[in-house]
């Protein structure tokens, strides 16, 4: 193996390994450092996104609302099943084949691209040279024009509520357990806590969720945050606003969490907790000193708008800089600066990221809420039209739910779509690809979707920005 | 085979041009008619219509330039034309062309796949296609702010509004939607700055024949007041059947033409001008209706207005003022004019002296329609009310003429009937 390359990704996860691979494709000799371990010490590609995050999170929601679906739908269709029962490690087993692939798949395309995949850890020491120690622990430098930081992000600790593997446990160990949790305690309504919290909820354990803040799902726009609350409070998940944990107690009959809301002190008992309060960027250990890249107080890496850093040559992507934690924008970023390296013009449009909560009833949206176009000023119109009557959403039973779409009122320019209902993760593109080509709601209006379809809301919500739904009373 | 764009004829009290502005650029597809530059005078803006389709090859003459009749602007390549589709005819000119535009348009759209890979203008987003049809524009008058200089519809509703907007209306609020942060430039704090802006040549002219006819005249101006009561009475009877007879909406303006000319009859001398040493008497009322536009005041005249009905007076009017906005009268239209009505009243003005137009001798003001209480048979009623203003030249107007004009003026206006039996 070479010693020097024309750049060095150190960490392969959504953001490192696209931007190792389009380093690639650019002709550009290009190696990826990743450090990720699995539980039984072997090692993959891919991060926490296809390891501890998104992939397994999205095949458990999967499993379990199948299986949620089959106890109260199937009957409707005239499906009947005798006796439903449940196979934790089979279902558990099914999510690592699917990360597995996935994982095993990131190996395949550094290979046909050529791209050097090193497990182990990067340290970058400045001066173009990172400091590689193998999965032996052998250490070697090696050198690059290039070095791009990608080592994203880790789950915050409360120093209140440590985690011990067992009782108390991350994300990833939430995915892991090998019995459903009788109750389940759930410190952070975000967007891992309510996906994890509806997982283990579907399959039978009493689930609490605690949130520290007053506002629920404060990111989204609040109608979809209230409509997504009336839906999660159907189903069984006990979210508590305003509830900041103070401790947790281990007990003999279990976990017991003490917090504080407006009513005063309370106290929680449950078998587990997960801990899912944001997630932190991991620079530790990353930087020698002296390599001129600049950390904030957070940890985040200080990077412009082209991600590079303050040392010349070095870049930064993903979740260890500014921005939406979301494995898409680390991956454009990544793509990005291996293009910028290679001597092209390239640029991320942050305006137009969407964001999707896989819970179901799923949520996603891109661009602006109510709440940050009136802060910004912006004169808006709004149209909304609810899933209920759209026919493909009543033939698959999922009639939950609506989009609304926000435009701008002097010249019908889009400014931001939300979405609640049925792949709403999906249908939220057609509007993220009509907000890149700065479309007007009238162009949606003017665009065929195919009936019958989920699509169709959009377009009937485009409708209604002007009062012309077809098939809903406009008022 | 390379035509030469020369510039047109200028009408014959028009000495020279100022080239104001280019619409396209060397290399760029025109079609034949379609307006290359324009070209300033005194008084007015003439296009430079294309001569053929082509391809612009070569501009000799830049912006700013001043140009005479006939010179040499650019050359122009008609046998590139051959190649492609044609542009649709120029949107300005041409109504009936329209409706057919918008096939052309869909044409062009396909064609672009072929001939330009990667450019896309051509590709027009079914709301901007719809607006571009409606206000009978070409893709090509639109600056595209969007990916790869595509036009949104945003950038179609701003070209209209601005065509149609007062020069003094602000932006509003830029919309942010999925585009690049514009940096808007807000002047620095606490400064107080000067910007210097030349006169364009027609705002020149306008300031140069003011002073002129301040410094000839002996002006002086005359005030009156009239009761629009009974005009506003027949415009509101008749106002459906009007306009179902003879297609145009009876406005105030009418009135106000015919009863001046009755007034001019009486008292011809206002409708005389004064040529070095001589009074020269007209016996036909050519009456300058003064437009606002956003380049200035040009005031276009109704020949013969004595002969006119009231329709053919507002119908008259409304044409002059919708093509004086988009910069389409002719010079020969702006010439002569025996007698001038403004009416600053549409702007809020409730009493004014207004300057003659020389080589006119006098100048009617019309004013606010305001109601104020007024004292008829003894009792106190309220009644719409209008001030009118007489700015007459003393060398010739006498003072009583002058007042007596006012009153008949007010006489016809405040009693319609003695518009109809002359009295």
């Amino acid at each position: 193996m070479t010693d020097s390359f024309d750049v060095i990704v150190i960490g392969g996860g959504p953001a490192g390994y696209p931007a190792a691979i389009r380093a690639a494709q650019n002709g550009l000799k290009a190696a990826c450092i990743d450090d990720w371990k699995n539980r039984d010490g072997s090692r993959a590609f891919g991060g926490t996104c296809l390891n501890a995050g998104c992939i397994p999170s999205k095949a458990m929601l999967e499993s379990t609302e199948l299986y949620h679906r089959a106890q109260v739908e199937f009957q409707a269709h005239g499906i009947l099943v005798e006796k439903l029962g449940l196979d934790l490690g089979t279902m558990q087993k099914r999510k690592g084949e699917i990360v597995k692939q996935l994982t095993g798949g990131i190996g395949a395309l550094f290979k046909a691209n050529k791209v050097e995949g090193l497990q182990g850890r990067g340290r970058f020491l400045g001066d173009g040279k990172v400091e590689y120690t193998d999965t032996g622990g052998k250490k070697k430098t090696l050198t690059a024009r290039h070095v791009v930081l990608a080592t994203g992000s880790t789950p915050i600790e409360l120093p209140s509520v440590p985690f011990d593997g067992k009782a108390i446990v991350d994300s990833w160990g939430a995915l892991e357990f090998d019995a459903v949790p009788g109750r389940l305690g759930v410190i952070g309504a975000g967007v891992i806590g309510l996906e994890l919290g509806s997982v283990w909820r579907r399959l039978g354990a009493e689930v609490t969720v605690l949130e520290a803040m007053d506002q629920f799902l404060w990111m989204a726009d609040e109608q979809i945050a209230r409509e997504a609350a009336r839906h999660f409070k159907k189903q069984g998940l006990d979210i508590r606003l305003g509830a900041k944990v103070q401790g947790a107690k281990k007990g003999k009959s279990g976990v017991t969490l003490s917090y504080e809301d407006k009513g005063g002190r309370q106290e929680l008992t449950v078998d587990k907790v997960i801990v899912c309060v944001g997630r932190r960027p991991y620079s530790d250990e990353l930087l020698a000193d002296g390599t001129g890249v600049t950390v904030d107080k957070r940890g985040f890496v200080e990077v412009d708008e082209e991600c590079r850093t303050g040392a010349k040559n070095v870049w930064a992507v993903g979740d260890l800089v500014r921005g939406p934690m979301l494995a898409h924008k680390g991956t454009e970023e990544g793509v990005m600066v291996a293009d910028l390296i290679a001597g092209k013009i390239a640029e991320v449009n942050y305006e137009v990221i969407p964001s999707v909560i896989y819970t179901a009833p799923e949520i996603a949206w891109v661009g602006k809420t109510e709440a940050q176009a009136k802060e910004a000023g912006i004169d808006y119109k709004t149209g909304s039209f609810p899933f209920a009557p759209n026919g493909r959403a009543k033939a698959i039973g999922q009639a939950a739910g609506f989009v609304k779409i926000i435009a701008n009122k002097r010249n019908d320019a889009i400014i931001g779509a939300h979405v609640i209902g049925p792949m709403a993760g999906e249908l939220v593109s057609e509007l993220v690809v009509a907000m890149e080509f700065q479309a007007s709601v009238e162009d949606i209006q003017r665009t065929v979707h195919a009936h019958p379809s989920l699509a169709e809301v959009i377009h009937e919500a485009a409708l209604a920005v002007d009062r012309k739904a077809l098939h809903g009373v406009n008022r | 085979m390379s035509i030469e764009v020369k510039v047109p004829q200028l009408p014959e009290s028009v000495a020279d041009a100022t080239l104001v502005a280019w619409h396209k650029k060397p290399g760029e597809r025109v079609s034949r008619d379609e307006n290359l530059a324009d070209l300033e005078t005194d008084k007015v803006v003439l296009e430079v219509p294309a001569p053929a389709d082509g391809v612009l090859t070569e501009i000799r003459i830049g912006d700013g330039t001043t140009v005479n009749a006939g010179d040499l602007l650019a050359l122009l390549d008609e046998s590139a034309a051959a190649e492609a589709a044609p542009a649709p005819a120029a949107g300005q000119a041409d109504q009936a062309a329209a409706p057919a535009a918008s096939a052309p348009q869909r044409e062009e759209a396909a064609d672009d796949e072929e001939g330009e890979p990667g450019k896309a203008a051509g590709r027009l987003s079914p709301a901007v296609r719809r607006l571009l049809e409606e206000h009978e524009l070409e893709a090509g008058q639109i600056r595209g702010s969007g990916r790869d200089g595509r036009i949104t519809k945003a950038d179609v509703v701003e070209f209209v509004e601005r065509k149609g907007a007062r020069p003094a209306a602000p932006a509003p609020a830029p919309a942010p939607a999925a585009g690049r942060p514009e940096p808007a430039a807000p002047p620095p704090a606490g400064e107080r700055g000067e910007r210097r802006v030349a006169m364009t040549r027609m705002r020149a002219r306008i300031a140069e024949r003011l002073v002129e006819a301040q410094a000839t005249a002996a002006m002086l101006t005359s005030f009156n007041e009239v009761d629009l009561g009974a005009v506003m009475e027949i415009r509101k009877r008749y106002r459906d059947s009007f306009e179902k007879r003879h297609g145009v909406r009876i406005g105030f303006m009418s009135f106000f033409v015919k009863a001046a000319i009755e007034a001019l009859r009486k008292f011809p001398v206002v409708n005389a001008s004064v040529e070095g040493n001589d009074i020269v008497y007209h016996d036909y009322y050519d009456v300058g209706i003064a437009v606002s536009t956003e380049r200035g005041l040009v005031v276009p005249v109704l020949r013969d207005a004595e002969a006119m009905s009231f329709a053919g007076i507002e119908r008259s009017i409304g044409d002059f003022a919708g093509r004086a906005r988009e910069g389409r009268i002719t010079v020969e239209e702006l010439t002569g004019g025996t007698f001038t009505i403004t009416n600053g009243g549409v702007f809020g003005s409730l009493i004014s002296t207004p300057i003659i137009n020389p080589p006119q001798s006098a100048i009617l003001g019309m004013h606010k329609i305001q109601e104020r209480p007024m004292v008829v048979n003894g009792e106190i009623v309220i009644r719409p009310m209008m001030y009118i203003a007489l700015t007459y030249d003393h060398r010739i107007v006498d003072g009583r003429e002058a007042v007596q004009f006012l009153v008949t003026v007010k006489d016809a206006l405040e009693d319609p009937a003695r518009l109809l039996i002359q009295v």
